[in-house]
């Protein structure tokens, strides 16, 4: 049709949709005849072979799970194992009266109503003829009432299952995790066919974070089975892949060195390799059993953890927030020489109090009559709190907010596993957006001595310690040292370090503030001189005692009086040895007083430990 | 001019086109009793599914009240609102079964990709019709933007299964609008080339599905079983069948979906091939019919929906059946008005209404 042409042309239109929809139709019809043929050859030409399939559509394909990678530390101890272990399980396809078959085994096996209601639940999501796990951790006597009475129970069978076990019990939870039984909740995330003959999957700690590497690879069988459903035959068999190994950083001999060290206390003890980032120690006590979880632990045992006062449940080290009282001092310390604002030689007048210009309220030094001039040095070796009120006043927030940011305060530290909190860095911003207030110059003044909103996890603060000992070099935290293959043992894969330069304006600094650090453990009047007594090396600390409740301005903070839970925490955060840094530590004891009373001592234990006996071991 | 109503009987005043609506009662009554077998005999699925039937036929017959001018008119609205809705799911949409396809629209859940199965081959009738036919190149290219916006939008979410069926609803508008043969073989290449780019940018699970469609032994414990167990189905079945309730492949539960896409696999066990071929011929009358309304409507814009809708109804059931015997991959594509599933029935039956308003509101010019 010429392009001029403007007029529809209504009849020819008509015709060119009438032959294109006859032609479309008829082409389409082929292809559904192609289906009728299909049909036709599955139904008419094949169809024996497919009745034979149907009638005994006995062979069956069942996966068979992978085994899951062990743990161990870096000393070569075993964190989590696999253990045999027996399960009564269900064929619901084979099973006429369900409830009725439970019933009838729970006169012979304790069965529990949580038992109960995950079988119910799997019941839902697995396939009819797909074998259900009803209870766990069969006693030997249970497995023989049940051997003895099988013939009576068709369609249910006792199965040896690999079970998970933590040798180490409470002393490793916090990193190793544990594995717990698949529920509802997991399915949604876990790829089914993977997950299709497990029972398990990893819910904390190095255990869910590295879950994929752990799990292993699905295998399957074919098998031929009698009309009861009990298996003949195995006709074919893809083996699994099974998990690979982790290798943890952590130092078993000096993690229970801390465990041992924090016995009957609430608190949190990380060490960190400050040379890599590798995790050497993390305790959070009081820690708890992860056995019982495996399986499901039962209600009132869980309730009773889960309502303690003492939260064994919570992983101090990564989640616990805790104000960083003096400790923060040397970070501080280094912010104000490099920004300018103070110099090694500049001397603050301690008269014990400090005062804001126009304010009555006075801000106490933890010394009474003061510590009369001080510099920067004897300002941290003493841990003289008018200074740092005086420089905190001085650099102002946003100043110290940057700069604390800078060794990662505020932050999540980035170890590989999950479930850490960044906690609490204020700054102007932060406390307009959670308590629409403005920022408040008293406020800078007690950050100056780590009080008030500033909350900090016992990781972050090993962290920026490992970071003031290798002179600025922020390592990410890390508990996996190695990956293996289970069966060759080969090394697959390491994963890489990340690090990151905090840069100064003079790295000359750095030298300084550890030399500060040096002489609170080392020097005449250090607050910590009675831990650094007679030590065969020479370590770097700081103390800190961080207040749980506020005392009033003429009030007098006596330790008799004041009940347990608002004892101040006891803090220390130190290095070793000062010349080239292996071990960088972070102490929390809650309500434990002083930080050199309670806190510093643990840190000797934990260097002579891992500088001199350990090496004696080895050696 | 004048308008008047070709028809003066019940069904021609209520809009309805008797043959159509037989064919429909018929296929809605099969849908039912094989659903009854495949869900173990469970009269509340039943019972639902019918009642999802019944609001269905009102839609259906709703839609049949206007008249093929004023949803001409709405094409364009409608397209953009699915549109919205689209990004909206995906800004906020609901997580079923791992795809991103729900809107919650406080009484229930819908998905607005149903809404681009009629509203894409609307908007297309709607944009080719005004100008005269075979369409020009350049608005071809138009035509196939307004049919790829949408389908990447679905395929994001991702559910493959509607992506195709509103392309395919897309492009036998522009197939049967007369778009040149020689453009549509550059289309069909353009097509091949882009597949490997396809390829990539799919979800491992599509990937998977394309991969155990070739070869579903490779996983036969997930997605190659459903082919495994539905060919045992079927190829059991035999030329009669082994009749309504004895199908043993679903009742012991080898059959996985077996009351929403594998209903067939359902159907072929317990009807045997005697059992398809009626049912394939019942499908053929609802086709021929939507055929003949297409080719004796009287305006270009009615010409071109229905025969969309009725091609697209047609690719529904290749698709499907298809998917079942083995032929093409796992796509999640029901049989219509077969399958359990409330959705994807209200579209199909709002796009029967659309037939029969079609071919209902004629008119005679007089001078």
């Amino acid at each position: 049709m010429p392009k001029e042409f403007t007029l529809k042309d209504i009849g020819e239109e008509a015709q060119l949709i009438r032959r294109r929809i006859y032609f479309a139709s008829f082409f389409m019809l082929f292809l559904l005849l192609l289906i009728v043929l299909r049909v036709f050859y599955l139904q008419v030409i094949m169809h024996d072979h497919f009745t034979t399939l149907s009638q005994q559509n006995r062979v069956k394909i069942l996966p068979i799970p992978p085994i899951r990678g062990l743990i161990f530390s870096q000393d070569g101890i075993l964190l989590a194992e696999n253990r045999p272990s027996f399960s009564l399980e269900l064929v619901p396809e084979q099973i006429d009266r369900l409830g009725d078959v439970v019933n009838r085994l729970g006169k012979m096996i304790l069965i529990e109503e949580t038992d109960i209601s995950r079988f119910q639940g799997l019941l839902k999501k697995k396939r009819r003829f797909e074998s259900i796990p009803l209870r766990f951790n069969l006693s030997e006597d249970e497995v023989a009432q049940f051997a003895v009475n099988r013939h009576l129970f068709p369609g249910v069978d006792i199965r040896a299952r690999l079970n998970r076990y933590y040798p180490l019990g409470a002393g490793v939870v916090h990193a190793v995790g544990y594995v717990g039984r698949i529920d509802e909740n997991d399915l949604k995330s876990l790829d089914t066919t993977d997950y299709s003959g497990s029972t398990h999957t990893g819910k904390s700690g190095v255990e869910k974070a590295y879950e994929e590497i752990l799990h292993g690879k699905v295998g399957y069988q074919q098998v031929e089975v009698n009309a009861q459903g009990r298996i003949i035959r195995v006709l074919d068999k893809t083996a699994p892949k099974p998990g690979q190994n982790l290798h943890l950083t952590l130092n078993i001999s000096l993690q229970r060195v801390a465990v041992d060290a924090l016995k009957g206390k609430r608190g949190a003890i990380v060490a960190i390799n400050p040379e890599n980032g590798d995790v050497l120690a993390m305790v959070s006590s009081p820690g708890y059993d992860p056995n019982p979880f495996v399986n499901g632990i039962d209600e009132k045992s869980y309730n009773q953890l889960l309502l303690s006062n003492e939260n064994p449940l919570i992983n101090r080290v990564m989640q616990g927030k805790y104000p960083p009282g003096s400790t923060i001092k040397p970070f501080l310390g280094l912010i104000a020489l490099n920004s300018g604002m103070r110099h090694l030689a500049d001397e603050t007048w301690c008269p014990g109090w400090y005062s804001l210009q126009g304010s009555e309220h006075r801000y106490r030094d933890w010394k009474k009559y003061g510590h009369g001039y001080t510099g920067l040095k004897k300002a941290i070796t003493q841990s003289c709190d008018v200074y740092f009120y005086n420089l905190a006043h001085d650099l102002g927030i946003n100043r110290i907010q940057a700069g604390l940011s800078d060794f990662g305060f505020g932050k999540e530290t980035g170890i590989d596993i999950g479930g850490e909190t960044g906690a609490v860095l204020p700054s102007r911003d932060w406390k307009q957006k959670t308590f629409g207030q403005p920022w408040y110059p008293g406020e800078t003044l007690i950050m100056g001595i780590g009080q008030g909103y500033m909350l900090v996890t016992p990781l972050q603060l090993a962290k920026a310690t490992a970071a003031l000992a290798s002179h600025g070099m922020m390592m990410k935290p890390r508990l996996i040292a190695e990956i293996r293959d289970a069966i060759t043992d080969e090394v697959i894969s390491v994963p890489g370090l990340e690090k990151q330069q905090i840069v100064i304006r003079n790295p000359a600094f750095w030298g300084e503030i550890i030399s500060a650090m040096e002489d609170v453990v080392h020097g005449p009047g250090g607050t910590a001189r009675q831990t650094g007594l007679d030590a065969k090396y020479r370590f770097a600390g700081k103390t800190g005692t961080a207040q749980v409740i506020g005392i009033a301005q003429d009030e007098e903070y006596k330790k008799e009086e004041i009940p347990d839970e608002f004892q101040d925490h006891a803090l220390f955060i130190a290095f070793a040895p000062v010349g080239a840094p292996k071990i960088a530590v972070a102490i929390i004891v809650e309500n434990g007083g002083g930080g050199s009373r309670t806190a510093a001592p643990i840190a000797r234990r934990l260097f002579d430990h891992y500088l001199l006996e350990q090496n004696n071991i080895n050696s | 001019m004048k308008m008047s109503l070709d028809d003066q009987s019940i069904t021609g005043r209520l809009h309805i086109d008797l043959p159509l609506l037989t064919g429909l009662f018929v296929l809605c009554g099969i849908g039912l009793m094989v659903l009854y077998s495949a869900s173990g005999q469970d009269n509340e699925v039943v019972i639902r599914q019918a009642s999802r039937m019944v609001m269905a036929l009102l839609f259906m017959f709703v839609v049949a009240q206007f008249s093929p001018d004023q949803i001409a008119r709405w094409s364009l609205w409608l397209y953009l609102f699915g549109l919205l809705l689209l990004v909206a799911v995906l800004v906020v949409g609901e997580i079923g079964k791992g795809a991103q396809r729900w809107l919650d629209i406080g009484i229930f859940r819908f998905q607005p990709s149903e809404i681009m199965k009629l509203a894409v081959p609307m908007v297309i009738a709607w944009y080719l019709s005004d100008k005269s036919l075979p369409p020009a190149t350049g608005r071809v290219m138009v035509a196939c933007g307004l049919i790829i916006i949408p389908v990447l939008l679905i395929a994001k979410q991702p559910d493959l299964g509607t992506s195709l069926l509103v392309t395919a609803a897309g492009f036998s508008i522009l197939f049967i609008a007369g778009m040149r043969w020689r453009l549509l073989l550059t289309l069909a290449l353009m097509a091949a080339i882009s597949a490997p780019i396809i390829w990539y940018s799919m979800h491992d699970y599509q990937k998977q599905r394309v991969i155990t469609f070739l070869d579903p032994g490779q996983d036969p414990l997930g997605a190659g079983y459903h082919i495994i167990q539905s060919k045992i189905a079927i190829g059991s079945g035999g030329i009669y069948g082994k009749g309504w309730l004895n199908g043993t492949q679903s009742h012991l539960e080898f059959l996985p979906e077996r009351s929403t896409d594998f209903i067939f696999a359902v159907f072929c066990e317990e009807y045997g091939l005697m059992g398809v071929i009626l049912l394939m011929c019942i499908y053929m009358f609802i086709i021929i019919r939507g055929v003949y309304i297409t080719v004796n409507a009287q305006q270009t814009y009615g010409r071109l929906l229905a025969g969309a809708l009725i091609l697209t109804f047609f690719v529904y059931i290749l698709v499907n059946m298809g998917m079942v015997t083995g032929q093409l991959p796992v796509v999640g594509v029901p049989l219509p008005l077969v399958s359990l599933g409330g959705t994807s029935m209200v579209t199909l039956m709002v796009a029967f209404g659309i037939l029969m308003a079609i071919h209902t509101h004629r008119r005679f010019l007089s001078f």
